[in-house]
């Protein structure tokens, strides 16, 4: 009996291809400004600081295990039903994080309403296991998850961080431009309300892909 | 005269797209062409039209605290609302697909016409998103709850008809290179939000 198993050389935990794995979402196939995806319930919520950044670890957490477990489960899932298959895993993370957000900030889940619940349809949970858990290893699948969390955490950060400058002059809810300045008080400064409405988050998001693209030529769309 | 007012303003007012952002995928990629925009927003209107009323009377009669009730009184003091995510989206995704079964059988020029779409609508953002409106904001009676899906769902189609007229047009113009496609395409959207900001505040 002389059964020659072959077996994949083993790979490091961070080696070369897994940190590429964890790091291009940040940037070069970022979810939101190059893959289109998980727009839907992005710009909804960067107003502030504060409720993007608990949409983009919730994001985060919740694409992680969903990658995770599907990867896990990848073998047994049949191919005919493997969209409800995933829905239901990622309805039942969603929930969890839904239900950790009420318990400890109970103020930033009342601001976030729908949009937790809409992490369920994110597209980039979808396309994340359609393109990357459904073939890859457990542990490749979840470095991947958390790259595109990540980098659609850091899109809306950045959106965020520009409305809340310019539309409110605070940062984090604390006061960043001196009350002197404004113009109530005799200075010269006022508030930008624009950007506190809807359509800016669009326009601030599109220079953004605009400033990429421009550095990264290689993402330029015919 | 309530109704009325609830119709114009999740069409105009709160619009799905401009206000919201819901359905932004789906938005984004089916827009390059009117008809197809077309076919899409009359499905994505249908789709809410039969989901939204469905999930509303789940909601009131199954999950919120004490709506089992009228099963039998015992059953009072259960709250089963954490459940919602999981058995709206199921909901949802179940519909659509008994959607396309009905509309292949019964219709297959309508069937020819949206069944492509239908797959692609069990994940738009704007289905799952109305349900959660109509729970968040308690919408207290069926009727207010299907006239808002119909509003958000006409609302939705005429963003993205309008968004698909702008876009074969936009083939003639010169754009710097680096905002073709989807810098544009949001620049765009956003323009438009701002226009649709001007309907704020009209009351019948």
């Amino acid at each position: 009996m002389s059964q020659v198993t072959k077996s994949e050389p083993k790979e490091a935990l961070f080696s070369k291809k897994n940190i590429k794995i964890l790091k291009d979402p940040l940037n070069e196939s970022n979810p939101v400004t190059v893959q289109v995806l998980g727009i839907c319930s992005s710009l909804a919520i960067t107003v502030k600081l504060e409720p993007a950044i608990v949409m983009g670890v919730s994001v985060l957490v919740v694409t992680a295990f969903a990658n995770l477990i599907t990867s896990l489960l990848r073998n047994l899932i049949p191919n005919r039903i493997r969209i409800i298959v995933q829905l239901v895993i990622v309805a039942a993370l969603v929930i969890v994080v839904d239900q950790i957000l009420k318990a400890y900030v109970y103020d930033v889940s009342k601001q976030l309403s729908v949009f937790v619940g809409l992490i369920i349809t994110n597209c980039i949970l979808m396309g994340r296991i359609e393109a990357f858990a459904l073939a890859n290893t457990p542990w490749k699948s979840f470095l991947d998850g958390i790259g595109n969390g990540a980098g659609y955490a850091a899109v809306l950060i950045v959106v965020a961080f520009i409305r809340e400058l310019l539309g409110a002059g605070q940062l984090y809810g604390y006061q960043v431009i001196p009350y002197s300045w404004y113009l109530d008080n005799g200075g010269w400064y006022s508030n930008n309300g624009l950007m506190l409405l809807p359509p800016m988050a669009l326009i601030v998001l599109a220079v953004l892909i605009w400033v990429q693209r421009a550095k990264f030529r290689q993402l330029i769309e015919n | 005269m309530e109704l009325v007012n609830l119709f114009i303003r999740s069409i105009f007012i709160e619009n799905m797209i401009f206000a919201f952002f819901l359905g932004m995928c789906s938005y984004l990629a089916v827009s390059k062409t009117v008809k197809t925009a077309l076919g899409l927003g009359i499905a994505v209107t249908f789709t809410l039209l039969v989901t939204v009323p469905v999930n509303f009377l789940v909601d009131t009669k199954l999950l919120q605290p004490g709506a089992l009730a009228w099963l039998d009184p015992s059953l009072a003091g259960y709250d089963l609302s954490f459940l919602s995510f999981i058995i709206f989206i199921a909901v949802v995704a179940a519909i659509v697909q008994l959607l396309e079964m009905i509309i292949e059988r019964f219709s297959p020029s309508l069937y020819n016409a949206l069944g492509i779409f239908l797959p692609l609508i069990a994940v738009n953002c704007s289905i799952l998103g109305a349900a959660l409106f109509v729970q968040e904001r308690a919408y207290k009676t069926l009727s207010e709850a299907t006239v808002f899906a119909v509003g958000s769902g006409v609302g939705w189609a005429l963003a993205i008809v309008a968004l698909a007229a702008i876009r074969e047009r936009l083939k003639y113009s010169h754009i710097p290179a680096p905002l073709r496609g989807l810098g544009i395409t949001f620049i765009i959207t956003g323009l438009m939000g701002m226009a649709f900001m001007s309907f704020m505040g009209i009351k019948i």
